[in-house]
């Protein structure tokens, strides 16, 4: 065998492994929420118990419709704060204290959730010994969201915004559009695919979060990742393995169906492009 | 004409700069400002008291240095922190030499097939992150797939013998679960900035590398490791930095023995109901930080210079 042929089965070899590695525990938590014994690891036959019991788990229930309104309103403020702070950071070059602006925005994609749960919560304490609100739940819960949601917005539209080619709002202009007008008829079109992602990437997010919702949840405002985190806290429960399925499920359809969409408005635009460029 | 669109131009770029930075300045560094000074605060029966006081016409400041002075001094706060930075250590090198063969691979897959694999990589990453780390505690107690293959190929004598489990057959709650949990769930965070930069590569160097002599080894570490070094220091500080403090996962999957900051800050947060002492930890866990993150930082910026 020569050296090539040894990377290239090498190279298989690691990325399937690798894979194997990144699937494990989602395929593991799938085949567990079929099995009917309740001793974790021990496999004793099909069953579709625990998700009939999910439809009576009313903590859990309302910890998922809470979860998915604040999941919501959090994916559509970040979208929005999101592209305002993309568009300022690739079209303004020079403002006044704009290495602190980029440095706040990309700051909460690594800083530790327990340092923006706590220092939000303390304001908001703060904030409402001086004034008598926000009462702390669902709406705390949600600013901690948005700053998060925020950060990842702008990163995935900046990105996109970075690829676009100027001379197209540029020619707009020329043609007597207000900027009102290009951002909405030229720009907006143009970025749509990464708006569509940055939505469901920060609505996600936010129907995963743990650290910021626990800091700033109040009474009676439980989500769901907190109701499972307490109990894979206590150990192995198959309630949470059928919740978990569920939502992998879900997911899964909800962002394949995303980018086959993504990736087929991709295609209509090229070809309109090009037959745009033939007709000039 | 111009002078309209100009003075609309201006209004609308007053308003795209300055939404967004009054809600960062005041959701996320007043927010600090905030910590930073209850770290100093003296605690109360339920709530911390101001540092600056009105009273009798005296303004009083009063700072309580004692919560620095316990974190330098008590050996239980500094071992926490070690650890913490080791861990996180531990889990950027294995991301990084699992990662970088894995996006190297991808890079140079079929363009056709590439698509796919980037889809791959993502899924698991939009899929709940609490339920895939919750799934490794299944995956590693007694009987779980991953603690019989362990077994099976006799690893787990290996890590018996550098000591990151206890006993033969405890994998749970031990540095081997942490670690490993961590590297699970960072690992793409490692590869999506590395496959970027290795995509982007022109592989002519290679060839020319390759006319000039070169060995396929030597053209890979003469040209294409310090080609991918902005992918290397990206992906490191994206696992390294969320690791130092990160919390859910100490929780779920380490021990007794692998304290981390992340945890003490929570503990001492929602069991002390010590603001103040859980300030000064956050504050420390800013100062272990800041370095990377300002790498970080800074990398981010250049990346979107070289752009546009």
């Amino acid at each position: 065998m020569n050296a090539a042929a040894i990377n290239k089965w090498f190279g298989r070899g690691w990325l399937s492994l690798g894979f194997v590695f990144l699937y494990l525990p989602i395929v593991a938590l799938v085949l567990y929420s079929f099995n009917d014994s309740p001793v974790p690891n021990v496999w004793r036959g099909f069953t579709l118990k625990w998700y009939a019991a999910l439809g009576s788990d009313a903590e859990m229930l309302s910890g998922l419709w809470l979860s998915l309104k604040i999941a919501f309103f959090t994916a559509c403020s970040s979208v929005v704060l999101g592209t305002l702070a993309a568009i300022a950071l690739v079209k303004y070059r020079r403002f006044g204290g704009r290495t602190l602006f980029s440095g706040m925005v990309n700051a909460p994609l690594v800083m530790p959730e327990v340092i923006i749960g706590l220092s939000l919560l303390l304001m908001l304490v703060s904030l409402q010994r001086a004034l008598g609100f926000p009462e702390r739940g669902m709406v705390t819960i949600w600013m901690g969201h948005l700053l998060l949601g925020m950060a990842y917005a702008a990163v995935i539209v900046q990105a996109r915004l970075q690829d676009l080619n100027p001379q197209l709002e540029e020619a707009a202009m020329d043609l007597g559009a207000k900027p009102w007008q290009v951002f909405t008829l030229v720009t907006l079109p143009m970025i749509s695919q990464a708006l569509m992602s940055a939505w469901l990437l920060t609505f996600t997010l936010s129907l995963d979060d743990v650290v910021l919702s626990a800091f700033l949840s109040g009474p009676g405002a439980t989500t769901m990742p907190l109701v499972i985190f307490s109990r894979a806290r206590l150990g192995l429960n198959p309630s949470v393995n059928a919740i978990a399925t569920l939502i992998v499920t879900l997911v899964t359809i909800g962002v394949v169906a995303a980018s086959y969409v993504i990736a087929r408005r991709e295609r209509i635009r090229a070809a309109e492009m090009a037959a745009a460029v033939r007709a000039g | 004409m111009s002078g309209r669109l100009n003075s609309a131009g201006r209004g609308g770029r007053w308003a795209v700069i300055g939404v967004p930075y009054f809600w960062l300045l005041l959701f996320f560094m007043l927010p600090f400002l905030i910590v930073l000074k209850i770290s100093v605060s003296e605690m109360e029966t339920v709530t911390f008291k101001d540092v600056l006081t009105w009273k009798d016409g005296v303004l009083a400041l009063s700072l309580k240095l004692s919560n620095y002075a316990s974190l330098v001094q008590d050996d239980l706060y500094f071992l926490t922190y070690v650890s913490s930075l080791k861990y996180a250590a531990v889990t950027t090198v294995l991301c990084l030499v699992i990662g970088y063969p894995f996006a190297y691979f991808m890079a140079r897959a079929r363009a056709t097939l590439q698509p796919t694999l980037l889809m791959l990589v993502m899924l698991p990453f939009w899929t709940s992150f609490l339920l895939r780390v919750y799934a490794w505690k299944g995956l590693l107690s007694e009987h779980g797939w991953a603690a019989d293959f362990i077994a099976g190929l006799g690893l787990d004598r290996l890590l018996l013998a550098f000591g990151l489990i206890p006993a033969q057959g405890q994998l749970m709650n031990t540095p081997f679960s942490l670690v490993l949990g961590m590297t699970y769930t960072y690992l793409p965070f490692m590869i999506l900035p590395l496959y970027s930069n290795l995509a982007k590569m022109d592989l002519r160097l290679l060839e020319a590398a390759s006319d000039l002599g070169a060995t396929a080894w030597v053209a890979f570490w003469k040209i294409t490791v310090p080609l991918s070094k902005a992918g290397i220091i990206a992906g490191s500080m994206l696992v390294f930095i969320p690791c130092v403090g990160e919390y859910v996962i100490p929780e779920l999957l380490g021990g007794p023995q692998t304290q981390m900051i992340g945890r003490t800050l929570w503990d001492e947060f929602f069991s002390n109901n010590d603001w103040p002492m859980a300030s000064t930890v956050a504050v420390a866990m800013v100062l272990l930080i800041i370095v990377p993150l300002a790498i970080f930082n800074k990398y981010q910026a250049e990346a979107v210079e070289k752009r546009s």
